[in-house]
C-alpha cells in the first residue's frame, strides 16, 4: 500500500479533508501547513475503538489542544420507547433490558417499579423478589465497573488490565445465566417480582464469587494505583466540581467523584436499600483518579450489599400473588436454556381452568394499568435512571420515557475536555463511562 | 385479521352508545384508542357487540387541599416566591405521591427559576425533560414533562406544560438547568416542541433530515410483515390487539 492512499486527501470548499485511519498521523501532520492552519477539526468516530460504542466526538484542535469539543450521539438509537407502546406491559422488560446493555437489571427493576407503582402494587412485591432484585443488581453493578475498569485502562493503554476485568466480569456473566437463562438482555426483573427463583448452584457460585472478588481487587489496584502511568493519565484529567456536574446533571460516581455523596439508593430509598449497611465512596478531585476510586470502592460497597442480600434470602415466592398481574407461565431450565415447565403445562392443561384462563388471559391479552403517570429513579452505574411511565388505562404503555444517565452525562464532555489535551478526551470521555446503547436508546 | 375497511352488512360497526361519553372533556387520561371495545379491533370480528363499548374517562383535576408529605410545603413556598402563581398555575395534581405542577406553557421557565433558587425550594437538579403527545385529548395535546429533584430537601416534583401542534411553542429552561440541553433537543427531535431560547435546537437522536417527529402518536410505527413458515406476520402496529 502507499502512503497516498493510506491517508488520503481531497480539497473540499470548506478547506482540506483528510480521512485517517489509524498510524498515519504524520502524513497528516506533514500536510498542514503549521502557520496558515493554525486549527485542524478531527472527527473521532463514530468509529472509534476508544470512543465507548458509537460515539462521534468533533474536535477543534490547536497543536495538541483540544480548542472546541462537540459530542454527536444518535448512531445507535433504535427506537425502543417508541417500540414500547405497541406491545404490552410485561413484554416491555424485553425492550428496556436492551437500552444500557451494561446494565440490563437496573432498566428492568426500574421499569418494573414504575409498572408496579402504577399498578399501586408496591406493598405486594414479596421481599424475597425484592430482595433478589438488590442481589442482582448489586452484582450488575460489579460487572458494569469491571467493564468500565477494563476498557478504560484498555484505552489509556493498560492491556492486562482489559483482559482481567472481562475474566471477572465473565464470571458474573455465568451466574446471570445460571439465574436467568441468558447472559445479557435478560428480563429477568417483570412487573410484579422476577422470572425465576435463584436455583441453589447459582447461591454457591456467587458466594465463590464473594471469596474471589476482593483478591482479584487488590490486584487491579496492585497493578494501577501506583502506576506511574496511569497516575499521570488520570490525576487532574477532566475535572469537574460539583457545581459543574449538577448544572449538567451529572450524577453517579462521576458526582461523587467531585465530592458530593449524591446516591439515590441512600438519598431516595426503594428496594429496601434504606435496610442495608453500606457506604456511599466520595472523592474531593473530581478528575478521573476520583472516579476510578469511587468506582473501585464502589464494587467493595456491592460485595458487601450482595453478602447481606445472600443472608437475607428466605424462601418465599418471587411474584405477587395476585393471579390477573403474575405471569404464570412457570420456566424450567432446559439443556439449551430456559423452557417451558412441564408440571405448569400438565396443570393448566389438565387439572385448572382458572389458571388457564388467567395464562390465556394474561399472555394474549396482558393486565390493564389505571391511568396516570409516575417517575421512577434508580442509581445505576452511571447514575440516576429515571422511568418516567404514563399509562392511558390500557394494557400497553401508553408512553415510557428513560432519563438515561449515559445521555445525561455525556453533555458534560465539552467541559471536561476543552483546553485539555486531546489524549486527555479518551480519559475524560471513559471516565463519564457512557454506554450507546442506553444514550441513544 | 383485522383491516383497516369500513364494516359492511351484518356486523355491527362501533358506535358510541348514548351517554357513555358524557360529561367533562377528558384532558387526561386521552382519548386513545385504548379504552374502546373490548379487544380493540375495529371492524370485523366482533359480533358480541362490546365493540362499542367505551370506557368512560374522567378528567383529572385539581387535588384538594391538604395533599400530604411535603406537597403542601412545596406550594405554599412556590405561591410565596412566584408572585404570578395564580396566573401561571393551571393545576395541581397529587396522585400516586407524586406531585404535578401544570404550568403555563410562556411560564415554564420562570417557575424553573423560582424552583432552583427560593430558599425554601431548592430544585437544583433538573432530573428528566421529555414529552408526552395526549392525541385527541384537547387542542394542547403535546406535554413537556420536567422531572426537578431538590437534592437539598430529598424532594421531587414534576412540571407539565402543554402546547398544541399549532402552536408547540415554550421558553427554554437551558438558561436555568444546563442539563436540559440535549433533553430540550431530544423532546423537539421526538415530539416537535419548539423550545424559544434553545442554543442549537437541532435534532439529535434522528438524522438530521428526517421528517416528521417520531414519538407522536400519530405517526406510524413502521415496520414490514415477516414471513414464517409460510404464514405472514403483520407488523407490530397492524396485529390484532387487545386494548
Amino acid at each position: 500500500m502507499s502512503a497516498s492512499n493510506y491517508a488520503t486527501e481531497r480539497e473540499t470548499t470548506e478547506g482540506r479533508v483528510f480521512n485517517v485511519t489509524g498510524g498515519d498521523w504524520d502524513e497528516v501532520v506533514s500536510g498542514v501547513d503549521p502557520i496558515n492552519e493554525g486549527r485542524i477539526v478531527v472527527n473521532m468516530g463514530p468509529q472509534h475503538p476508544s470512543t465507548h460504542g458509537v460515539l462521534r466526538l468533533i474536535l477543534e484542535l490547536e497543536g495538541e489542544t483540544v480548542r472546541e469539543a462537540r459530542s454527536v450521539v444518535g448512531y445507535l438509537h433504535t427506537g425502543i420507547e417508541k417500540n414500547l407502546e405497541y406491545r404490552n406491559w410485561v413484554q416491555g422488560s424485553t425492550f428496556v433490558t436492551r437500552m444500557d446493555y451494561l446494565s440490563p437489571l437496573f432498566n428492568e427493576t426500574a421499569y418494573s417499579l414504575a409498572v408496579e407503582k402504577l399498578l399501586g402494587i408496591e406493598e405486594q412485591i414479596t421481599e424475597r423478589a425484592t430482595t433478589i432484585r438488590v442481589l442482582m443488581m448489586e452484582l450488575n453493578r460489579i460487572s458494569s465497573h469491571l467493564v468500565w475498569l477494563a476498557t478504560t485502562a484498555m484505552e489509556l493503554g493498560a492491556i492486562n488490565m482489559m483482559l482481567y476485568g472481562f475474566r471477572e466480569r465473565e464470571y458474573i456473566l455465568e451466574i446471570f445465566e445460571l439465574i436467568t437463562g441468558l447472559r445479557m438482555n435478560h428480563a429477568y426483573v417483570r412487573p410484579g417480582g422476577v422470572a425465576q427463583d435463584v436455583p441453589d448452584e447459582a447461591i454457591v457460585k456467587i458466594r465463590d464469587f464473594l471469596k474471589l472478588m476482593p483478591k482479584r481487587l487488590k490486584e487491579y489496584e496492585d497493578l494501577l494505583s501506583g502506576q506511574p502511568i496511569w497516575l499521570e493519565r488520570t490525576q487532574n484529567v477532566a475535572v469537574l466540581d460539583v457545581t459543574g456536574c449538577v448544572a449538567l446533571g451529572v450524577t453517579g460516581p462521576v458526582l461523587r467523584s467531585a465530592g458530593l455523596a449524591w446516591d439515590l439508593r441512600k438519598t431516595m430509598p426503594y428496594c429496601g436499600y434504606e435496610t442495608y449497611e453500606f457506604d456511599v465512596p466520595t472523592h474531593s478531585d473530581g478528575d478521573v483518579w476520583g472516579r476510578y476510586l469511587v468506582r473501585n470502592a464502589e464494587i467493595r460497597e456491592s460485595l458487601k450489599l450482595v453478602e447481606q442480600a445472600l443472608d437475607r434470602l428466605k424462601p418465599g415466592p418471587v411474584m405477587v400473588a395476585d393471579k390477573k398481574i403474575a405471569w404464570p407461565a412457570q420456566l424450567a431450565i432446559g439443556v439449551d436454556g430456559m423452557g417451558n415447565s412441564l408440571e405448569h403445562v400438565a396443570k393448566i392443561m389438565g387439572q385448572s381452568m382458572e389458571s388457564l384462563i388467567h395464562h390465556f388471559k394474561l399472555v394474549t391479552e396482558g393486565f390493564r394499568v389505571p391511568p396516570g403517570q409516575v417517575y421512577v429513579g434508580v442509581e445505576s452505574p452511571r447514575g440516576e435512571l429515571g422511568v418516567h411511565a404514563v399509562s392511558d388505562g390500557g394494557t400497553r404503555p401508553y408512553r415510557v420515557h428513560y432519563r438515561e444517565p449515559s445521555f445525561v452525562n455525556l453533555q458534560a464532555l465539552p467541559a471536561m475536555a476543552e483546553g485539555g489535551l486531546i489524549a486527555d478526551v479518551i480519559a475524560g470521555g471513559a471516565s463519564l463511562d457512557p454506554v450507546m446503547g442506553g444514550c441513544d436508546r | 385479521m383485522t383491516d383497516d375497511k369500513p364494516t359492511t352488512g351484518g356486523v355491527p360497526v362501533p358506535v358510541t352508545p348514548a351517554g357513555a361519553t358524557s360529561g367533562a372533556p377528558a384532558e387526561f387520561p386521552p382519548a386513545a384508542p385504548a379504552g374502546r371495545g373490548m379487544f380493540g379491533n375495529q371492524g370485523t370480528g366482533d359480533v358480541s357487540g362490546f365493540g362499542g363499548l367505551v370506557r368512560q374517562h374522567r378528567a383529572i383535576e385539581d387535588s384538594p387541599r391538604p395533599y400530604g408529605g411535603y406537597f403542601d410545603e412545596v406550594r405554599d413556598a412556590l405561591e410565596e416566591a412566584y408572585p404570578a402563581f395564580g396566573e401561571a398555575i393551571e393545576k395541581v395534581v397529587v396522585d400516586r405521591g407524586e406531585l404535578t405542577l401544570h404550568i403555563r406553557p410562556e411560564r415554564i421557565a420562570e417557575v424553573c427559576q423560582v424552583m432552583r433558587d427560593d430558599p425554601a425550594l431548592r430544585f437544583e437538579l433538573c432530573s428528566s425533560v421529555s414529552g408526552v403527545d395526549y392525541l385527541g385529548a384537547d387542542a394542547r395535546r403535546l406535554h413537556v414533562v420536567y422531572q426537578l429533584t431538590s437534592m437539598t430537601y430529598r424532594r421531587q416534583v414534576r412540571l407539565e406544560a402543554a402546547v398544541s401542534v399549532e402552536e408547540p411553542h415554550l421558553p427554554s429552561v437551558t438558561a436555568v438547568y444546563p442539563t436540559a440541553d440535549w433533553q430540550e433537543r431530544e423532546t423537539y427531535d421526538m415530539f416537535g416542541v419548539v423550545f424559544d431560547g434553545h442554543p442549537a435546537l437541532t435534532r439529535i437522536l434522528m438524522p438530521d433530515d428526517w421528517e416528521g417527529h417520531p414519538q407522536r402518536k400519530d405517526y406510524p410505527l413502521g415496520g414490514v410483515p415477516v414471513e414464517y413458515k409460510g404464514a405472514e406476520i403483520p407488523p407490530p402496529d397492524k396485529r390484532r390487539s387487545y386494548q
